[in-house]
């Protein structure tokens, strides 16, 4: 049976992991190489990284990084942040990821999508979508959830699925950071409209949440998390054996 | 000495990565005369199996391929690497392959139930049919990464492990020196390592 994925998404910034890491038992807490080792040991069945620097110094580090985890952990690495371009899409593949994810670069050009789709696969190519209500209706927002782009996101993701994207990456700003559990009205209805795998994503608080999400929307693919779990509020390994127990297919 | 054939199909980083991690000596390479000094042969891929076969006969590889096998030498497909040891493959068309394994490659679509989504991606569990050196670290059950739209059917001689997703779809095959991994070794934490550690450490009698 193929299992549900829990995966641990890490934002980097200058070559550290930021939005509060704080572990116990781990040295040097926003190392993503040790983080990402120690969430690969705890049974994470992928990691998400996300480069949110701004600088090209930055950028370089980023890759470095990425090489680094690449050479030592071996589960899928999905990587985001600054893809504008099919170049982007080279850089971070070269370094050893598996994944790209789009957010920004995609609704900037929408051509993005059906060229890296084209160049290196559907599977390789991930729609991830910042989307808020607004007036009752789903809103794709655009610079870290900054800014209205006025689409509607149903029919967005539609159009992205239609143009290769392989995977959605789902993330609610409306239950991010509130920490009361996923957003199962919206992740609905993204997973009702495209039969591609989704990624849930904004508001898991606890291990229920994440039981709650698979219970609900069965043929939900994957949660992602990432305070919850750098805090260790959450521990993946409880968190799948809960999961287990509640007879939802998880890699133990 | 492992030659990791190089025939511009895929990424090869994971791959050199995970030999490395487990110690075992390994050279990308489309040289003949490197393939066939090397002890094992890893053939990986990714794409579509109507390029990945023309781009090895443009390199004159698949008959190298070809000739190891027939003289023993182990070899390893993984993903479309797999795929191109078997017959034929009806993926956009119809391809002949290397012929080392009987069988052929054919779409999921169709197959499996129409709600479950294609490519069949993520960690599924391990069915073992046959024994065999390569899986001598794994256990029934087993997790292993999968990314995939088309799977071996009608090889039943080779068939050593099997995966459900809708149907039951062949995961790993071998036939005497001839093995392949229809999931990523490489991209299967430690009980992937552990299969090429196995295959690293698999002494074939020639």
């Amino acid at each position: 049976m193929i299992t549900k994925r829990i995966i641990p998404c890490l934002d980097v910034k200058d070559g550290r992991v930021v939005k509060g890491v704080n572990f116990l038992g781990l040295a040097d807490v926003s190392s993503p190489v040790k983080l990402a080792k120690f969430y690969s040991e705890c049974g994470a069945d992928e990691l998400v990284f996300y480069d949110i620097t701004a600088s090209a110094e930055g950028r370089a580090l980023f890759t470095d990084i990425l090489t680094e985890v690449a050479s030592t952990i071996f589960i899928p690495l999905t990587v985001g942040g600054g893809i504008n371009t099919v170049e982007d899409f080279d850089r971070v593949l070269k370094c050893g990821a598996d994944k790209v994810s789009v957010n920004s670069g995609a609704i900037k050009n929408p051509s993005l999508i059906s060229q890296a789709a084209q160049k290196y696969g559907n599977q390789c190519v991930v729609i991830s979508a910042d989307i808020k209500r607004v007036d009752g209706e789903f809103k794709v927002f655009a610079k870290g959830g900054r800014e209205n782009t006025g689409m509607e996101a149903i029919s967005w993701i539609k159009k992205c699925v239609a143009n290769g994207a392989g995977e959605v990456v789902v993330n609610s700003i409306d239950t991010d950071g509130v920490k009361r559990g996923f957003d199962i009205e919206m992740l609905k209805a993204v997973r009702e409209a495209v039969n591609v795998p989704v990624i849930a994503s904004g508001g898991a608080g606890c291990i229920d949440d994440f039981t709650k999400l698979f219970k609900e929307i069965p043929d939900m693919d994957a949660g992602l998390a990432a305070s919850i779990f750098h805090f260790g509020e959450v521990q993946i390994s409880d968190l799948k054996k809960e999961l287990a127990k509640n007879g939802i297919t998880v890699r133990l | 000495m492992i030659a990791v054939i190089d025939y511009g199909v895929g990424n090869l980083f994971s791959l050199t990565s995970s030999l490395k991690m487990i110690g075992a000596k390994s050279i990308v390479t489309s040289d003949p005369n490197e393939i066939k000094k090397a002890d094992k042969i890893i053939l990986p891929g990714v794409g579509a199996f109507g390029d990945a076969i023309k781009k090895l006969r443009d390199l004159s590889l698949d008959k190298v391929i070809i000739e190891e096998a027939k003289n023993g030498k182990p070899i390893m497909g993984i993903c479309l690497g797999m795929q191109l040891l078997f017959e034929k493959s009806y993926e956009y068309g119809e391809h002949n392959g290397l012929g080392l394994l009987k069988g052929s490659v054919v779409p999921m679509q169709g197959v499996i139930p129409s709600e479950l989504k294609i490519p069949h991606i993520g960690w599924n569990s391990l069915n073992i049919k046959k024994e065999h050196p390569i899986f001598k670290y794994i256990k029934e059950n087993d997790y292993v990464y999968f990314v995939h739209s088309y799977f071996a059917t009608n090889c039943e001689d080779s068939l050593l492990s099997t995966t459900e997703y809708g149907a039951t779809l062949t995961a790993s095959v071998a036939l005497d020196n001839v093995t392949g991994c229809q999931f990523h070794p490489e991209k299967s934490g430690d009980i992937g390592l552990s299969i090429l550690r196995a295959f690293d450490e698999w002494e074939v009698a020639r």
